[in-house]
């Protein structure tokens, strides 16, 4: 049993929920196409890239900007708001922390994301279904709890630091993902101190989230992690430590943890922030 | 040409006189269009993206990776006479980067030698999907025109 395990749903429990007024599923990918193809039946799209994100500045959109989104969307404040998306909900996760960010209430994960819910053969649907828009309120933007920015994680040094790159990205052999593009750091390595636990060892063979007690094996009893400490987890753009950032949160119930977005390719670009190369925390870590 | 691309240097306009005949074909159809029916054009694209040969299929050891796209992409190019001719395997849960392929192969499968080495580097970002598509996923059409040119180059002896 999870920490809040209201905050994940299955695949069936969806599909028997599919429909119910006051429920709202949203698909958020990286593949800006892949909702086009098919999609869960009365699911909206939001895509991170160029709706949840400012197209100016290097930020989240701000309150009347996410308000006037909820509202195109069709989705109400006190809505129940079930998130999936492609690539074991690295997007989707980071769509549900940024909603989290503006305090929606009710927002959770599709344990198993897509992939789980084509692999079981359920319904999927080519059409974009049209929401009433409704009169989601304007909410101030809460980042103090649950967003680190690169100062505080400056004053955070000599407190847990989750790293949850690939362990290349980790030594600093490479500065992006495998087989993946470079979205450019100068400089490899990894924040002075950082654990790594690669965002993957949190997900089982399915794309699922692994048992509590699996999960606790890692995060509590591997890295010594308790549950009220401060933590910050980072990745290289902020999406697959949001992925971390809901284990720790929801599924293991940690009170303290904090996701810093600007994350690799904000740190391994910046002027005199010490660095980490080789697979040595370093640091007081 | 009417329309222009919202990504065209500086706003200005486009000459797609430098481009392959289809390949200029593709580019102003999608120019021609609003960002969102641009983005169905590419799914269309997408789906139109022929299978692989079933000699290719059976001996993917000689596709060659793509590792800028956001996807495992695979492409193989043959030289025959001096015409280049494009393969690509890239998966159904990836439509943005099929789609990509899509838009190569159509543009090039069957241009000769001399018209796929002058295609200009700038092509991905006449399409119009900057704001959509955002310039770091296009990076992965880069790299396939990029590894195309290359492989043209050393298959024609030209490197």
């Amino acid at each position: 049993m999870y920490a809040h395990p209201e905050r994940l749903v299955t695949t069936s429990w969806l599909h028997d929920n599919l429909g119910k007024p006051g429920l709202v599923v949203v698909e958020s990918d990286e593949d800006v196409l892949l909702y086009d193809t098919g999609h869960i039946p009365g699911s909206v799209k939001v895509d991170w890239h160029t709706e949840l994100n400012d197209q100016v500045t290097r930020d989240y959109v701000d309150p009347e900007a996410f308000a006037a989104l909820m509202s195109r969307k069709g989705i109400a404040r006190d809505d129940t708001v079930i998130i999936y998306g492609d690539k074991n909900n690295w997007w989707a996760a980071y769509a549900l922390w940024v909603f989290t960010l503006f305090g929606h209430p009710d927002v959770r994960l599709l344990d198993g994301g897509r992939t789980a819910w084509l692999a079981e053969g359920r319904p999927t649907s080519t059409e974009v279904p049209t929401r009433p828009a409704t009169d989601y309120p304007v909410v101030s933007r809460s980042d103090a709890p649950i967003r680190a920015f690169k100062d505080d994680v400056l004053a955070h040094l000599g407190r847990p630091l989750v790293d949850v790159r690939s362990p290349q990205e980790y030594t600093g052999e490479r500065t992006h993902m495998p087989d993946y593009p470079d979205e450019g750091a100068l400089r490899g390595g990894h924040i002075p101190g950082a654990a790594s636990v690669p965002w993957a060892r949190a997900a089982a063979e399915d794309g699922r989230f692994k048992t509590r007690n699996e999960l606790a094996a890692i995060y509590t009893e591997e890295q010594g992690l308790k549950p009220d400490d401060d933590i910050i987890a980072y990745c290289r753009i902020g999406e697959r430590s949001s992925h971390t950032w809901f284990v720790l949160t929801h599924l293991l119930g940690y009170t303290r943890v904090r996701n810093y977005d600007g994350s690799w390719t904000e740190w391994g670009n910046a002027v005199r922030v010490p660095i980490v190369k080789g697979p040595e925390r370093g640091g007081t870590g | 040409m009417t329309a222009l691309p919202d990504g065209a240097p500086n706003g200005g306009p486009v000459a797609n006189g430098d481009l392959p005949a289809r390949l200029a074909e593709v580019v102003e159809e999608f120019g021609a269009l609003t960002e969102p029916d641009r983005l169905q054009l590419l799914l269309e694209f997408s789906r139109e993206l022929p299978d692989l040969p079933a000699r290719l299929a059976a001996d993917r050891g000689r596709m060659e990776p793509v590792p800028e796209c956001q996807a495992p992409v695979f492409l193989a190019v043959e030289v025959d006479g001096g015409t280049v001719h494009l393969f690509f395997d890239a998966p159904p849960e990836s439509p943005t980067t099929r789609g990509f392929a899509g838009v190569l192969h159509q543009g090039l499968d069957g241009a000769t030698v001399e018209e796929v080495l002058a295609v200009p580097v700038d092509v991905p970002h006449r399409l119009g999907l900057d704001r959509a598509v955002s310039p770091l996923r296009l990076r992965g059409m880069d790299g396939m025109l990029a590894r195309i040119k290359r492989q043209v180059r050393r298959q024609s002896g030209l490197s």
